[in-house]
């Protein structure tokens, strides 16, 4: 499948022939693509196709058996820290403590990024996303929408340049997901890179510039977001039941 | 970039900070150290065997138990949430985290040590004062082997089935050369013995240590990275 | 991944060397039983020394080959590696038992006593204890890849955790004297004995090495079926 080659600006994400197997199972078979700045791949997939492990591997939690992912021309290689600085996880767990106050949260992720102004860095990320006036309040006490958007604000501390997304929508009702797609749509318009991994195609579509869709472990389909709603769920269902 | 160092104190503050809000795995541990002490009491008859040749047995067992116990702590909170996520995504090192957990833990411990002795000397007429320096020395350097190791284990048995189990299952064997150099060198500061008869234990045990903090800190790294 | 048919064709090889080794041992107990004289002392019961040192020796190499395969395993990450620790795991158990069961039962016989914190046997106890853990660790953990790793780790500490203990127990026994005399230095053999000892020993290893062989083909028939059961449906959707 054509992978968005960069034609003049460089790549800020290249990934070719990634694969992964966890025992027997193969979840990832050879994925590719490319992106360059600014733009954000939507990856659709039913349950099981190997989004998750994608993106994990994306943000280095899981070494990939065969490939390579690289980040503006740096070639993520085992134990590489400085990658890490470059990458944000959004995902359905906040990765964040119950027991601690938003405030200190921040904070904490600020020392383990080295932040140079780090009470700075909280008090912005906290602004960024509305909770300044609950910056002192124990995040075990929030909402499950104010959870996902200081979640939004934990990744988007350090400034990376590519966001990762594994089913941000999950679980928040729909005053908390216009939030949530009003700040996604803040940060494309801030160029940021973004790799959103989803089963429902009605949340990520419209964030994205280009779309791929995943099956069992590789992409059946990659490309520039050509089409309406309409269109890409009738190529959905058409590629899930081909393979399934 | 900051030191290693400094972000294993991070994550060791970090710990001790949930643990001093929430305080309940503090209060339990403290709590079954208790009991265990107390009902070692009824375990014995005090006119067969002389308290002071029972004393290192009751306080090894309690103390060596009471900590084991208490080292599932350190990552089982981090599965809440997915924080450990949190922790692999940054760049700190696998060595920091490694080092700020064990950290976490050996204050924990320590803290529980700390109020169980003056209790131990309590309830079984120990005269402790005269010879607390050594003691404490025996103390740290038990305690430095048996969470070490034990922490190491841990980051592995919280991914098991019966973590708990497994951890107690796994951490047991580690505690024989802990254990049985503290409790004769605990019997002989007791008795009030020269050095050098506690000596070949004191090598052996910071032997241990130093083997056992390294090797663990390098293969740390394995049990986390996938 | 090996496929079926060649794990198969293994496995039926293996069992082959089983027979043969099954025989020498055989062969090796009429000789101890029939050929050999008894010793003055011991009696009949001394007998069992041909069973439990052999026991004792190749017990000890099974878990050094745990050792050995799990360090590797660690820098190659092959899974057959892992496969071989988990098999010498699994045999070296069964020789560690056989030595905890021929130990008391011999010492019974001359000292008296069933147990008394021997040096050796107490080293085996725990060495036995961290099998068990290493193979109760396995059953605990479903993925593979992840069980391989926490294996590597606990097989590498458990290795090196070995001569520590032995020490510890050195040191505990010459500070606690035992009341009775215990005779833990090697017995002098005189020549027949010494010859039966030593068949003995080589016919453990080989049985060993027979015994390894075929639970590793099992496990790499079993691990090739498993993959080969997950890539077929695969490959059709």
């Amino acid at each position: 499948m054509p992978a968005t080659t960069a034609d003049g600006a460089a790549p800020v994400l290249e990934v070719a022939g990634l694969a992964k197997r966890f025992g027997h199972v193969r979840a990832l078979r050879g994925v590719d693509f490319s992106l360059r700045a600014g733009e954000s791949l939507a990856v659709f997939g039913p349950n099981g196709a190997g989004k998750t492990t994608l993106l994990r591997v994306l943000a280095g939690l899981l070494k990939p058996d065969a490939g390579s992912v690289s980040f503006a021309g740096a070639r993520l290689v085992r134990g590489d820290a400085a990658h890490r600085r470059r990458v944000g996880l959004i995902s359905h767990h906040s990765l964040l403590y119950d027991g601690l106050t938003a405030a200190e949260n921040l904070a904490f992720y600020a020392r383990l990024y080295s932040l140079p102004d780090a009470r700075a860095a909280v008090a912005r990320a906290l602004a960024g996303v509305g909770l300044e006036s609950r910056a002192a309040d124990l995040v075990g006490t929030f909402s499950r929408g104010m959870v996902q958007r200081l979640a939004i604000a934990r990744a988007l501390l350090h400034d990376p340049d590519v966001m990762l997304l594994d089913e941000p929508f999950s679980g928040l009702d729909q005053r908390a997901a216009a939030t949530l797609r009003t700040l996604l749509t803040r940060l494309r318009s801030e160029r940021r890179t973004m790799v959103l991994v989803t089963h429902n195609i009605d949340e990520g579509l419209e964030l994205a510039s280009h779309v791929a869709i995943q099956v069992a472990g590789r992409f059946v389909s990659l490309g520039a977001r050509d089409g309406d709603l309409a269109a890409y769920r009738a190529r959905y269902a058409e590629a899930t039941s081909r393979d399934g | 970039m900051a030191s290693p160092l400094a972000q294993a104190w991070a994550i060791a503050a970090k710990d001790l900070r949930l643990e001093f809000r929430s305080r309940t795995a503090f209060l339990s541990a403290l709590v079954f150290t208790a009991l265990v002490l107390a009902i070692f009491n009824f375990a014995r008859d005090p006119t067969a065997v002389a308290t002071i040749d029972l004393a290192p047995s009751i306080l090894w067992i309690t103390f060596s138990f009471a900590g084991v116990l208490a080292l599932n702590r350190a990552f089982s909170l981090e599965k809440e949430n997915r924080t450990i996520d949190g922790l692999l995504l940054s760049p700190a090192s696998r060595t920091a985290l490694f080092l700020g957990k064990t950290a976490a833990n050996l204050v924990f411990v320590g803290a529980v040590e700390a109020i169980a002795l003056p209790l131990f000397a309590l309830f079984f007429n120990v005269p402790l004062l005269g010879v607390l320096p050594p003691l404490l020395l025996v103390i740290a350097l038990a305690t430095v082997g048996f969470v070490t190791v034990g922490t190491l284990m841990s980051s592995m048995a919280v991914n098991t089935r019966f973590g708990e189990m497994m951890l107690l299952v796994l951490v047991l064997p580690f505690l024989v050369t802990p254990v049985s150099a503290a409790a004769s060198m605990s019997a002989k500061i007791f008795a009030a013995r020269p050095f050098a008869e506690w000596a070949p234990w004191l090598k052996l045990l910071t032997a241990y240590d130093i083997t056992f903090f390294v090797i663990c800190t390098l293969v740390f790294e394995t049990t986390v990275e996938e | 991944m090996t496929e079926v048919p060649a794990a198969e064709r293994a496995l039926r090889r293996s069992g082959v060397w089983m027979a043969v080794a099954l025989l020498l041992v055989a062969g090796v107990y009429v000789r101890a039983l029939a050929f050999t004289p008894e010793e003055a002392t011991q009696g009949l019961a001394q007998k069992i020394f041909y069973i439990h040192a052999p026991s004792a020796w190749v017990a000890f190499l099974a878990c050094g080959i745990v050792g050995v395969c799990s360090l590797l395993y660690l820098f190659l990450k092959d899974a057959r590696l892992d496969l071989l620790a988990a098999s010498s795991a699994e045999v070296g158990t069964v020789f560690l038992t056989t030595v905890l069961v021929t130990g008391p039962i011999w010492g019974k016989t001359i000292w008296g006593a069933w147990w008394t914190w021997d040096a050796r046997l107490t080293l085996t106890l725990f060495l036995w204890f961290i099998c068990l853990g290493y193979l109760v660790l396995r059953t605990a953990v479903d993925e593979p890849g992840r069980r391989a790793r926490y294996s590597a780790v606990l097989g590498i500490l458990g290795a090196l955790l070995v001569p520590f203990i032995h020490i510890s127990v050195l040191l505990f026994r010459t500070l606690h004297p035992k009341p009775v005399v215990l005779q833990t230095s090697r017995p002098q053999l005189p020549g027949s004995m010494l010859l039966t000892l030593l068949l003995s020993f080589t016919v453990f290893t080989v049985f060993f090495v027979a015994l390894l062989v075929r639970r590793y083909a099992w496990a790499r028939l079993r691990d090739a079926r498993a993959q080969s059961a997950a890539d077929s449906p695969d490959a059709s959707r």
